[in-house]
């Protein structure tokens, strides 16, 4: 599904992520946690091909993906949610959803009929929108919703592409306990069809979701296994949940 | 509800336009011929500027570059006018410029793009300041004359008959860009000017919608190029120059960017204000800041916005 061998990104003489490699299979549940700096985001970028490694490797879908863009690595199957929201927010819900869909498909480049006269776009985004809960809500402009709801539009935008590598940068990022509480079950109620890597701050939400962790710390890698591997590991308590103790 | 008053105002406006000719002295219809010109030129311009988010200092490359095409081909070729052949190659060379720069340019973004734009476009007026052979030089090239339609008893050299022949252009100009921005690629260019980086996530490739509506941007501003070497039977390296390439920004700007419509007013307004103005005094750039520090102070949203503020009340 996917493979990453090597993985190392400099930033002038900082080295962001340090020969990082791990692999993913299909339907499975990853969680990328680290103290703040340690190099989770810069994964995610280099992944997703908003950034390109300073050396290794990335497969996925058997291709090597290292130097492809970031709208080939798209369509190829890898979506993404950003940390930071990043919707489109003078447009309303439903054409957030509505350029989602249109991002695989020929009407991106129809000069001239509108998005509304596509009834099969409109349709999946009804769905879509329905099943989570913001299709009351879809003529509203983005910046006038919710904090809460920006963030859960931020996934739906992702998933309501189907793309079968989702990777969910801090997806809870800013979000009361109880709010956090529901999109862990939201996200561990996505279908096996989708493999989904995590970054989270809140340990509830990444043992909620995640059947394996991996930790980075300045980049590298300093354990990889089941949550309570990873709980057990002596380096982990050190130097990441250390502090809290 | 809102699209009735929207088609009454459709309506209005091309029931005003209709009628003008017959109401206003022949000074003032020529002057309404220019209004429109610019009102194609200036809704050009905010597909990219407002709806693709992509400043530009240089939307003169396109205006110009059909003029002078037109112009050469009208002059020195045809000794007369061919107006198919020279519609079809002003707006085709507009194109050719605009995709062309767009290879350049388009990999920057926001203050950069303006600049590369704005250097890019003075280098066509480069051109045709220093290519006297061809272009005339600073002298321009004059004695370009209008299509010749008598056969069916249109005489465009008559100022009421061009001004329909250009209120005809406009109007399908004008309805082939609103398809344009209401269309499924136009959703996506405002996609863009939101966040390029979740279009690209989503698997946009941006770039290539960008280069699209560059192009497509660039042969309505050839069209409005075409229209104005004929309305002005001249054409100089003016038309090129940073100076017209600001006056359209202002337009846009002062009728309100990504609406399509109001930089069609703001170009009417400049217009209007530029000549009267120009009338009194030669220092018509002092006024025309004063009217765009104006804007930007009383109006940031532009007047077609503030327009319909009020309408709504």
């Amino acid at each position: 599904m996917l493979a990453v061998n090597n993985l190392t990104k400099d930033f002038g003489g900082v080295r962001a992520v340090d020969d990082v490699s791990f692999s993913v299979e299909p339907g499975e549940r990853l969680a990328i946690i680290g103290p703040n700096g340690a190099g989770k985001t810069t994964l995610f970028q280099l992944l997703s091909g908003m950034l390109t490694p300073t050396k290794g490797k990335i497969f996925a879908f058997g291709h090597d993906i290292t130097r492809l863009s970031a709208h080939r690595r798209a369509a190829l199957g890898i979506g993404r949610t950003f940390q930071i929201t990043n919707l489109f927010l003078t447009l309303t819900v439903l054409d957030n959803v509505l350029l989602a869909l249109e991002a695989s498909g020929s009407t991106r480049f129809n000069l001239v009929s509108p998005v509304s006269s596509h009834k099969h776009l409109l349709a999946r985004a009804e769905e879509i929108l329905s099943q989570w809960g913001l299709w009351d809500r879809r003529d509203v402009p983005v910046t006038s919703l919710s904090y809460g709801e920006q963030r859960q539009l931020e996934i739906l935008l992702a998933l309501s592409q189907n793309r079968s590598l989702l990777l969910l940068d801090e997806p809870t990022c800013g979000l009361s306990p109880e709010e956090a509480k529901s999109f862990t079950s939201m996200i561990a109620s996505f279908s096996r069809d989708f493999t989904v890597l995590l970054i989270d701050h809140d340990m509830d939400v990444t043992f909620g979701i995640a059947e394996k962790v991996m930790v980075l710390h300045f980049g590298r890698v300093i354990a990889f296994g089941s949550p309570d591997e990873v709980k057990q590991n002596a380096q982990v308590q050190e130097i990441y949940m250390g502090a809290s103790e | 509800m809102k699209d009735r008053t929207s088609l009454i105002g459709i309506a209005i406006v091309l029931a005003l336009l209709g009628v003008a000719p017959f109401f206003l002295p022949s000074y003032y219809t020529g002057l309404l011929t220019l209004m429109l010109i610019f009102a194609v030129f200036a809704m050009s311009l905010d597909i990219i500027q407002g709806y693709t988010g992509l400043p530009s200092l240089g939307h003169a490359a396109f205006l110009g570059t059909a003029a002078y095409v037109v112009a050469i081909l009208n002059v020195k070729i045809f000794k007369g006018c061919h107006f198919g052949v020279e519609l079809t190659a002003g707006v085709l060379s507009a194109g050719v410029v605009a995709a062309i720069f767009g290879l350049i340019v388009l990999r920057n973004t926001g203050t950069y793009l303006l600049m590369i734009l704005l250097a890019s476009s003075m280098m066509l007026w480069g051109v045709a300041f220093k290519w006297r052979a061809v272009t005339g030089g600073d002298d321009g090239l004059p004695g370009i004359a209008r299509p010749d339609f008598r056969m069916i008893h249109v005489d465009l050299t008559h100022t009421t008959h061009y001004y329909y022949f250009v209120l005809l252009f406009s109007i399908v100009a004008a309805a082939l860009m609103y398809l344009v921005v209401r269309s499924s690629f136009g959703h996506t260019l405002l996609g863009i000017r939101e966040s390029e980086t979740r279009m690209r996530a989503l698997g946009y490739n941006v770039w290539l919608q960008k280069y699209i509506a560059f192009i497509v941007s660039g042969i309505f501003a050839g069209l409005a190029g075409v229209l104005l070497v004929y309305y002005n039977g001249f054409v100089s390296p003016s038309e090129l120059h940073l100076v017209t390439s600001a006056e359209v920004l202002i337009m846009v700007i002062l009728g309100g960017v990504g609406t399509l419509f109001g930089p069609a007013i703001g170009a009417g307004i400049i217009t209007l204000v530029k000549n009267f103005v120009s009338g009194y005094t030669e220092h018509w750039m002092i006024i025309l800041g004063a009217l765009y520090m104006a804007t930007v102070m009383l109006a940031p949203q532009g007047v077609y916005r503030l327009f319909k503020q009020f309408l709504r009340k």
